[in-house]
């Protein structure tokens, strides 16, 4: 038996819950809680305050949500070196593609909308 | 007090919508009193709403999944009907804002609650048992997976009754589902409906792919799994990395029109094509959500009732996976005519031509695993056969609208309607009754009636020829979707034949209806003592029909792709087992339920503005998920002897039949 906050405890066959995962103490979950709140406090400050320009800000607010993505894998889906199992990497690997294809295809598509569909940027012929 | 509801709410003036509530109301009356009058109150609770078994929660899916279908179809026999009557000069008999509402509140039901229900439910109901496992990995996360899925559900029908639904279409595009253009509570239905129900299907694919990659027997390698086990996990990963899309979508276009933001709008910077960017980006890995594990069924139908392993198991395993990571690349084919140009297009149509390649290697697949077999000419088998044909043509027309300049042709008109049903109910509707024929026996112990299968199978295919070939016809001499009224006499006979169509089909459901009636009352005569009615080649068939709740006495050990083949091969199935153990099992909970409840009443509350009955149905779901989080008594073990007297008294019955 875990704890009571694992369901895998309620899985029949108790094979779920592998030896090598490690749990994660309050400490590490705070640890995440504080750093997330952090990452996005600041790019939410700098945007609001208008300390920085508009082309520096929103380079710094993607990096540092960027940032916040790997604190919530480590802190809060316990993604570290010793996890290095072939699931966690598939699962790793498949997300970060799909992650990918999303994000340049959008900015690919948008940007070519952008190009063809703005008023006064109509092609003459 | 009560934000925007008034008793102007509900459309008194409107005879159909009240006919329509007024039958909803007479059912569930029904339902309660039957209820009652057997005193099923204290089992269908403690035995099905509380129920954490994977079992019943796929057989309460598939319920859910069929009174939608039935719900759903109203719309579509509707809309048909206002068509035929709204295309010679006439004016029909639906305002053009009721229209509106039917057209979208068929799609979103289809698709979210008919299509999603019966594939998660299949996938429930199934997956556990071919894998050896006990349950899912998260039982009680499964339960209120079902119960968010079923409150979203029960939004959508409200809605019905209470205010309106969305005039938008089934994708809810802005700058039309603004607040500008849809002030009333319409697309607000739309989005908490697909919110709370979108929540569940979320959790139960992460519970899905838990259970796949981490309950297997011993022995059962990847390469050993059950092709539809392999198409739920491809199509679990989907669900995880798509879904999130749409609620981050639908979550901005709730956040443009409650809290006055701009994302979506035309003014203020906001962008309507970055929408509809992002909702396809979710919506075309969301029909391979709903197909893949339809391919699985067609797979493990085709080749039980070949009485052969299935052909080309891997390439079949290698298909699927590389459906799942191209089905994200495709996305743009939705919106060709959008604007962005030659380069674009031509990677999309490109892109788009290639993910029919897997798909085709599976068709033959399945050929060849009929080829040279003794095929045995069942339903579900007639379901499969039907699904190679009607989607092969679907598949065809499609890659017709991968090419961008036919697109410019096609786009928005009845073409692309016709292609999307030749898809869907050529591929999922006839997949679901494959599996649900196929499936029927194991979940209930008792076959379904043949003869009326084989009716509603061929309504079925006969309705849907008969109402989407002349779609494809209308939509080539340019008839455009969505359209309430026509003043075209030359389409007039299309739209005849489409209804006609549609009537057939009807007939198949009620085939279908009355199947499952006649069999339930022919239960004795069509009873399956064996456990393995078809003579099956995976683990679901080893055990009894209906399986003990804690499905397999001892987990199997696996040695062989097709496991209970080998078994029966070696005679090893069905085999007493010198000694029983005790069966460590989860206990039922009403957190799920209760959890779900509180989602409905906070999808309601959202929807108008009751600030502080939202507050409270939220705060209740927390506090009903973290009070479930306290309690310990969540698991208990079966006796050895319990065990051992259910699996004689099943042991002995197999005896008296062979």
């Amino acid at each position: 038996m875990e704890g009571p906050g694992s369901f895998a405890a309620a899985a029949p066959g108790g094979a779920a819950s592998g030896g090598a995962a490690s749990h994660a103490s309050v400490r590490t979950y705070v640890t995440g809680f504080v750093l997330s709140i952090i990452l996005t406090g600041v790019p939410f400050g700098l945007v609001m305050s208008g300390a920085l320009a508009a082309a520096i800000a929103i380079p710094v607010a993607i990096g540092l949500g960027i940032a916040q993505m790997i604190v919530h894998l480590v802190y809060f889906l316990h993604m570290n070196r010793e996890s290095s199992r072939t699931w966690n990497m598939a699962a790793l690997v498949f997300a970060v593609i799909i992650v990918s294809i999303l994000v340049v295809g959008s900015l690919w598509i948008m940007a070519h909308m952008d190009a063809n569909m703005m008023p006064g940027m109509m092609p003459a012929e | 007090m009560l934000g925007r509801l008034t008793l102007d709410a509900i459309p008194y003036d409107n005879p159909i919508v009240m006919g329509a509530v007024l039958f909803m109301v007479v059912c569930a009356l029904a339902v309660v009193g039957g209820i009652s009058h057997f005193r099923l109150w204290r089992p269908l609770w403690s035995e099905w709403l509380t129920s954490v078994d994977h079992k019943n929660i796929g057989i309460m899916y598939i319920v859910l999944a069929i009174v939608m279908l039935v719900r759903g179809f109203s719309d579509a026999i509707m809309m048909r009907a206002q068509q035929a009557l709204a295309s010679d000069g006439g004016a029909g008999y639906l305002p053009p804002q009721h229209f509106d509402q039917v057209f979208t509140a068929h799609g979103v039901i289809m698709i979210f609650f008919m299509a999603m229900p019966f594939v998660i439910g299949l996938m429930n109901l199934v997956v556990p048992l071919q894998i050896g496992a006990r349950d899912v990995a998260f039982p009680y996360l499964n339960s209120m997976s079902l119960w968010l899925t079923t409150a979203g559900a029960v939004l959508v029908n409200l809605s019905l009754a209470v205010g309106n639904f969305a005039r938008t279409g089934w994708l809810a595009y802005p700058p039309l589902s603004e607040l500008h253009f849809s002030p009333d509570v319409g697309v607000d239905y739309y989005i908490w409906s697909l919110q709370i129900s979108g929540v569940g299907t979320l959790l139960a694919a992460v519970n899905m792919i838990t259970t796949i990659l981490r309950l297997r027997a011993p022995g059962m390698t990847m390469m050993r799994v059950p092709i539809f086990t392999w198409t739920s996990l491809c199509s679990s990963m989907l669900i995880v990395a798509a879904f999130p899309i749409l609620t981050a979508t639908l979550a901005m276009l709730s956040l443009d029109r409650y809290l006055g933001m701009h994302f979506f709008t035309n003014a203020a910077g906001g962008n309507p094509m970055m929408y509809v960017n992002l909702i396809w980006a979710w919506g075309h890995p969301e029909v391979y959500i709903l197909i893949l594990p339809c391919f699985g069924i067609y797979s493990e139908v085709i080749a039980t009732f070949s009485g052969k392993p299935l052909f080309g198991y891997t390439s079949m395993v290698y298909a699927s996976v590389c459906i799942t990571v191209l089905s994200f690349i495709v996305w743009l084919h939705h919106f060709f005519t959008m604007g962005s140009g030659a380069d674009v297009n031509a990677f999309f149509g490109i892109t788009t031509m290639i993910i029919a390649v897997p798909t085709g290697v599976k068709i033959f697949n399945w050929l060849f695993t009929m080829y040279r077999g003794r095929v045995r000419f069942t339903t579900p088998v007639l379901w499969t056969i039907g699904f190679m044909v009607t989607f092969t043509i679907g598949g065809m027309t499609g890659v017709l609208l991968a090419v961008p300049p036919a697109d410019f042709v096609l786009h928005n008109s009845l073409f692309l309607v016709a292609h999307f049903h030749n898809a869907i109910i050529g591929g999922v509707v006839f997949g679901c009754m494959a599996g649900f024929n196929y499936w029927f026996p194991k979940a209930t112990g008792f076959r379904l009636d043949e003869r009326l299968g084989k009716i509603s199978f061929w309504c079925w295919l006969v309705g849907f020829y008969l109402a989407f070939m002349p779609l494809y016809l209308l939509g080539l001499m340019g008839m455009t979707r969505r359209l309430d009224r026509v003043d075209n006499p030359v389409w007039h006979i299309y739209l005849v034949v489409a209804m006609v169509g549609a009537g057939i089909i009807f007939c198949g459901i009620l085939a279908q209806l009355a199947q499952i009636f006649v069999s339930v009352r022919d239960r004795v005569a069509l009873k399956d003592a064996t456990g393995d009615p078809w003579n099956g080649r995976t683990l679901e068939w080893a055990v009894a029909s209906p399986p003990p709740f804690y499905n397999f006495a001892e987990t199997p050990v696996v040695r062989a792709r097709d496991a209970f083949w080998q078994m029966k091969r070696l005679g090893i199935a069905h085999r007493e087992l010198p000694a029983y153990h005790q069966i460590h099992m989860p206990r039922n909970t009403g957190a799920g339920f209760i959890v779900g409840g509180f989602a409905a009443v906070l999808g309601f509350a959202l929807v108008w503005h009751i600030w502080w009955l939202a507050i409270g149905a939220f705060a209740g779901a927390i506090v009903t998920a973290i009070a479930h989080s306290f309690n310990e008594n969540r698991d208990y073990h079966v006796p050895s002897e319990l065990v051992a007297l259910t699996e004689a008294r099943y042991l002995q019955k197999r005896l008296q039949e062979a």
